[in-house]
């Protein structure tokens, strides 16, 4: 809400000597807070006077234009008392007049500095100004001429044109719709500033009485619109300009002038915080009908909107049809024009909810309905009315028809019961009940009790509903600052659960292993998975889809996290990041197709079912672990070469999360985008998958923007975390020597080298203590389609040192196994 | 070899006499002390010491001699024995030492090489940022709760007293999910894991909850489809404002520094009643002349966040007696808290990925 300072001084009255700067100071403490204190003319700086013409030459000019060179009267504002010559391009004026006169030395609106300049042969000293010369409009017709009575030549033209009238734009809560009026603001003024006293009420005046001779007005749903009132002014006179101090307080408020008619009713609806709509009432047919539209039912609203109607919205109709969307916004056929001469005056109280849906419904945002959907004083439907026909009689010209119709009355606010120590209890400040009640009336409640109190909130506080709104009301008003400042002493924590360590341990095992966490959005669209290489029926491609995603390329909750890290990793190869390994966890979001999440009662706990039903309704959200990682993993110095990274990377640094909560992790071929077919590892633990690794597939890269052999794994990371070791026992080792054995045995090169070590390791028995391959040979030497594996076996037991051929015994029992499962042979 | 002499006959046995042996221990001496390096005294104490050295020799023809004879010569064979033996080991240690002190000479590098091989890793810095606010919770007492990102629009919006029309929802510009009948929103705060805190926890309940939230903002320098939230919600018996106030003027001074201070204006939330904007004391001007301070923009204070004493409503929906219990609840921008400690005035570094960025702050903030 912007708000012209002096207009809300014209209602309340502040000890001489408050500076705004502690008139807003005062209302942000109280719940105003201030965003912004703007005025016209502060971007013009140096002397910008009142002028009077004193004469005026037309010299025609060479390039067809015709200048005036003036001498203008500037009284002592120059120096010397002089007139001023001034060369001036505009027509609209004549001598005598006063105009808007920037002497030099002067900088207006633009940094645009003013000097004595040579031109059109004169010296001209200073400028006579434009209202768009000072930033006060778009009209660049010709100069500002200022009324006779604007002051005498030399004065500050300033206040004249309003250009020091400060504006103070405040952030209005939802809960304080009643301060989205100058009536609202005024009145916090009174109860937030220090001396502030003589509340002038706009809405306080006497209206006249309802009778019988006003417009016919019918109410269907009293519902959804409580109260009508309906005034008609007759003889305006279309060509009425408004005044200028209501086109700068509304202009200052944020909103268009249109015509006088408008500006009127947007002005009342400023002033008091209730809209009013203006109808053309030559084009209203009969009776004015309030109903809710019916199935079918179209209208085409002011902004040229042809809108299909919802059975819930409130329609203003006449005998031609439906002439307003109620409250909300009205209807093009109705529209005031700049040939109308009757208006028709509705304020009308509307229901919040049905607004505020009917707004939502529509797309449609508007000042009225603003105001509307958050609540607007019922009881001054009568006294705005009577505002507008005043000032439209007075500006234009017009008479007020002697009809007032009034329907409905406005409902009663709640009775509200509090206890009188709540805002102490609440606060854990002293405050008295005496002290509560002073506030709660001060903000304009009845209250009455003691102990009890018994409390009927304003009319323009239909956000006060609560034992608990009252208590702000005290607490704000005695003050937020006075809070004192005391720690509550909270039983033992547990600290963080083990789940919650794991995933720290987690990311600093990775940063520790060179892998810098990454943080994308997990929106996505389908050719993201395509860009995966994920096929059609990848279970990747059931995904969550947002209603109103910000892109429409990305409209999608991810299942994988993969395309967001090779997104980023390929963003960071186009810096200049090629040697690259990132990692992100996040949850991903797996539909589960199971229906809706029931909107429960508020007014009691949901059961354990209801509770339960509301979580199975979710999509599953499993915490995901994705990482990629490019170009060397070992950079190349004097040291040696470098070392690229490989696809075994990637299986390597899932095997070290998983090290890190105790687990072992075993790798198996598969085949799955976005991996490489052949070099794609299926990555278990205790026999269940928990993610994929290796190199990603050439294509994959290719569309991700990514060299060749990049590598990637994304894993589950609750899978893991649930079976993570809490409690490892201490080990314990045999002091006694180690045997050592080396074996190499030749398999087929489609052996996975984990199945032969596995057949190792059960042939070897208890007294293995470590196999570790060291050599994978393929070539000449073992033939077509076979490999060579290498083996370094240890053997020790734990109570003795091994006799004489024990660890060659165990050896060859590991070899004839490893013989008998993988028809490996044993190299001589 | 002479055979033994078993009768005492002072025979001559050469390589025993006196004068002998003292050539043999000079020589020794001479050529232990002339050895240059560690080579050199191996082959000395071979020559000198050796099987085959005369001192070697001479000893062997001591059982030739008479006994008396054969103890004289016994004793001046041993003592000169032990004289070379004790000079070739100080010789020794004299060689060591300079073979040392020449081999660590030799062995110089230039340390000044560079090091680095292999990439430095690193956390985001707003998961460092809220592990740093957990950790200061914790060591408070309480405990970090946790919900899912894609929520139930009860849990959201009704159970935290934002009834389907209530205008404070469009405050919050919230991302739904198709289809609209089932009612799952992107959590747009953290709120909601205080309304689950509450259905699966008995008070006393003071929990800290840190994540991800949505809303539907354009992607620029302020704002974020996606940003974290840390909210805070304590229900117990007897709890005031001024208990929110004690808790966030401690945990600004833990996250901000000593003297980092709060204040409260009031503002609106549906969940909280009364309710307050939170700001914290600039803490780089402190507002002691902040008219050029950057990082407050000459306020003095920074907006931080929003809080307030829970809503009894919510404690109601929630299962908690209002009138046993009362609560306050706060809640803060971690990235917003992170880019004004951090001096950060785009926050879309946060959001890129660059390695450059991230990997600058390791593994701690």
């Amino acid at each position: 809400m912007k708000a012209p300072l002096s207009w809300i001084l014209e209602h309340v009255d502040v000890p001489a000597g408050t500076t705004t700067e502690h008139l807003t100071d005062r209302l942000t403490l109280t719940g105003l807070k201030l965003e912004a204190v703007v005025s016209p003319g502060r971007d013009i700086t140096g002397p910008l006077v009142i002028g009077r013409v004193l004469t005026m030459e037309p010299e025609p000019q060479k390039n067809g234009k015709t200048i005036n060179w003036c001498t203008v009267d500037v009284g002592d504002a120059n120096g010397t008392g002089e007139p001023q010559g001034i060369v001036c391009g505009a027509h609209n004026f004549a001598p005598g007049d006063l105009v808007a006169t920037v002497l030099p030395g002067g900088v207006l609106p633009g940094g645009f500095e003013i000097g004595a300049r040579k031109t059109y042969g004169h010296l001209s000293a200073g400028m006579i100004c434009s209202a768009r010369e000072l930033g006060l409009g778009d009209d660049h017709d010709g100069i500002i001429v200022l009324p006779a009575d604007a002051g005498q030549p030399g004065d500050d033209v300033r206040p004249v044109l309003g250009l020091d009238e400060e504006t103070i734009e405040f952030e209005i809560n939802p809960d304080r719709a009643y301060a989205l009026s100058i009536r609202g603001i005024a009145r916090e003024v009174l109860v937030s500033v220090d001396g502030a006293s003589n509340f002038r009420d706009p809405a306080d005046r006497d209206t006249p009485a309802p009778n019988a001779d006003g417009h016919p007005v019918v109410v269907e749903d009293a519902d959804g619109c409580p109260v009508f009132v309906a005034r008609k002014v007759t003889g305006f006179d279309p060509t009425a300009a408004t005044p200028d101090h209501i086109v700068q307080r509304i202009t200052a408020a944020g909103m268009r002038p249109i015509s006088l008619a408008v500006d009127v009713t947007n002005y009342v609806m400023l002033e008091t915080g209730r809209p009013i709509h203006g109808y053309d009432a030559d084009k209203v047919q009969g009776a004015i009908v309030v109903r809710r539209a019916r199935d079918g039912e179209r209208l085409t609203t002011l902004d040229g909107t042809d809108r299909a109607l919802d059975p819930a919205d409130l329609v203003v109709t006449d005998d031609s049809g439906i002439i307003g969307l109620g409250g909300v916004m009205g209807g093009e056929t109705t529209e005031m024009s700049g040939t109308t001469t009757s208006i028709l005056v509705e304020a009308a109280h509307w229901d919040a909810v049905s607004m505020y849906r009917t707004g939502r419904r529509h797309k449609i945002t508007s000042e009225a309905g603003k105001r509307n959907e958050r609540g607007v004083d019922p009881t001054i439907c009568e006294a705005a009315a009577d505002r507008v026909v005043e000032l439209l009689v007075e500006h234009g010209g017009g008479t007020a028809d002697s009809g007032v119709t009034v329907v409905g009355t406005p409902p009663a606010m709640p009775v509200i019961e509090v206890a009188g120590d709540l805002a102490a209890r609440v606060s854990g400040m002293p405050i008295t009940e005496e002290r509560s009640i002073d506030c709660l009336r001060a903000v304009g409640c009845e209250v009455s009790g003691s102990g009890t109190l018994t409390v009927t909130p304003p009319p323009w506080r239909p956000d006060l509903t609560d034992p608990q709104d009252l208590t702000e009301e005290v607490i704000r008003l005695v003050g937020y600052d006075h809070v004192p400042s005391i720690l509550p002493t909270p039983p033992s924590g547990r600290g963080l659960t083990h789940s919650q360590r794991l995933r720290r341990r987690i990311g600093r095992t990775l940063a520790g292993d060179g892998f810098v966490e990454v943080v994308t959005f997990p929106f996505v669209g389908t050719s993201d998975l395509d860009d995966l290489g994920l096929p059609a029926d990848d279970a990747r491609r059931d995904l969550l889809r947002l209603s109103n995603p910000l892109s429409a390329e990305a409209p999608f909750m991810t299942t994988t996290l993969l395309p967001g890290v090779l997104r980023t990793a390929g963003k960071n190869v186009g810096h200049g990041n090629v040697d690259l390994a990132i990692f992100e966890t996040g949850a991903v979001t797996l539909p589960r197709h199971s229906g809706p999440a029931a909107i429960l009662p508020v007014d009691r706990r949901p059961t354990d079912d209801e509770f339960a039903a509301l979580d199975a309704a979710l999509p599953a959200q499993p915490l995901h672990l994705a990482l990629v990682a490019a170009g060397d993993a070992v950079s190349g110095g004097w040291w040696g070469a470098a070392r690229p990274v490989t696809w075994s990377d990637a299986i390597e640094e899932v095997r070290s999360v998983a090290a890190a909560l105790g687990l072992d992790v075993t790798a198996s071929s598969a085949d799955l985008a976005p991996w490489h077919p052949g070099r794609c590892a299926e990555l278990s633990v205790d026999g269940e998958v928990v993610g994929h690794a290796g190199e990603v597939h050439p294509r994959v890269c290719q569309a991700f923007g990514l060299p060749k052999r990049t590598v990637a794994a994304e894993v589950d990371l609750d899978l893991l975390i649930e079976r993570a070791v809490h409690l490892r026992p201490a080990p314990s080792f045999s002091s006694y020597p180690v045997a050592k054995e080396d074996v190499a045995l030749v398999v087929d090169a489609s052996v996975p080298a984990a199945d032969v070590e596995a057949a190792l390791r059960e042939g070897a028995g208890e007294l293995l203590e470590s196999i570790r391959l060291f050599d994978v040979y393929t070539g000449d030497q073992v033939g077509e389609g076979k490999k060579s594996l290498a083996y370094a076996l240890r053997f020790r037991a734990p109570d003795r040192t091994l006799k004489e051929g024990e660890a060659a015994a165990a050896r060859d029992a590991a070899v004839a196994l490893a013989v008998e499962r993988t028809g490996a042979v044993q190299r001589a | 070899m002479s055979g033994p002499n078993t009768d005492y006959d002072p025979v001559e046995v050469t390589p025993l006499k006196a004068e002998q042996v003292d050539e043999m221990r000079e020589a020794a001496l001479a050529a232990i002390a002339a050895a240059a390096d560690l080579d050199a005294l191996k082959q000395v104490r071979i020559d000198h010491t050796g099987d085959r050295s005369p001192l070697a020799l001479a000893n062997r023809e001591i059982g030739a001699l008479p006994p008396q004879a054969r103890k004289d010569a016994g004793q001046r064979i041993g003592q000169t024995r032990g004289a070379v033996n004790q000079a070739l080991a100080a010789r020794q240690v004299v060689l060591e030492a300079e073979h040392e002190e020449r081999m660590l000479v030799e062995e110089t590098v230039d340390v000044s090489l560079p090091t680095t091989r292999a990439r430095r890793g690193g956390r985001h810095p707003l998961t460092l940022q809220s592990e740093l606010i957990a950790d200061l919770f914790v060591a408070m007492g309480y405990e970090v709760a946790e919900g899912p990102v894609v929520e139930a629009e009860w849990l959201n919006f009704d159970a935290l007293n934002l009834g389907p029309d209530h205008p404070a929802r469009s405050m919050q510009d919230t991302f739904w999910t198709e289809p609209a009948e089932n009612h799952v929103v992107l959590r747009t705060q953290t709120s909601p894991v205080q309304a689950r805190t509450m259905l699966t926890r008995k008070p006393p309940i003071y929990v800290v909850c840190p994540g991800r939230v949505f809303r539907t903002d354009e992607y620029d320098a302020t704002h974020s489809p996606m940003f974290h939230q840390v909210e805070g919600l304590v229900v117990d018996e007897g709890i005031t404002m001024a208990h929110l106030k004690g808790t966030l003027d401690h945990f600004a001074s833990q996250l901000f520094g000593d003297g980092i201070t709060t204040r409260f204006r009031p503002s609106y939330f549906p969940f909280t009643e009364p309710s307050a904007e939170v700001d914290v004391l600039c803490f780089v001007c402190r507002n002691v002349d902040p008219a050029s301070c950057r990082t407050c923009r000459g306020e003095g204070w920074i907006e931080w966040g929003g809080c307030g004493v829970v809503n009894p409503r919510v404690l109601t929906a929630c299962g908690v007696d209002p009138s046993v219990y009362s609560g306050f609840a706060f809640g803060m921008g971690i990235d917003r808290s992170f880019m004004f400690r951090h001096n950060l005035e785009d926050l879309r570094p946060l959001f890129e990925g660059d390695v450059r960025f991230s990997s600058s702050f390791g593994s701690e903030i």
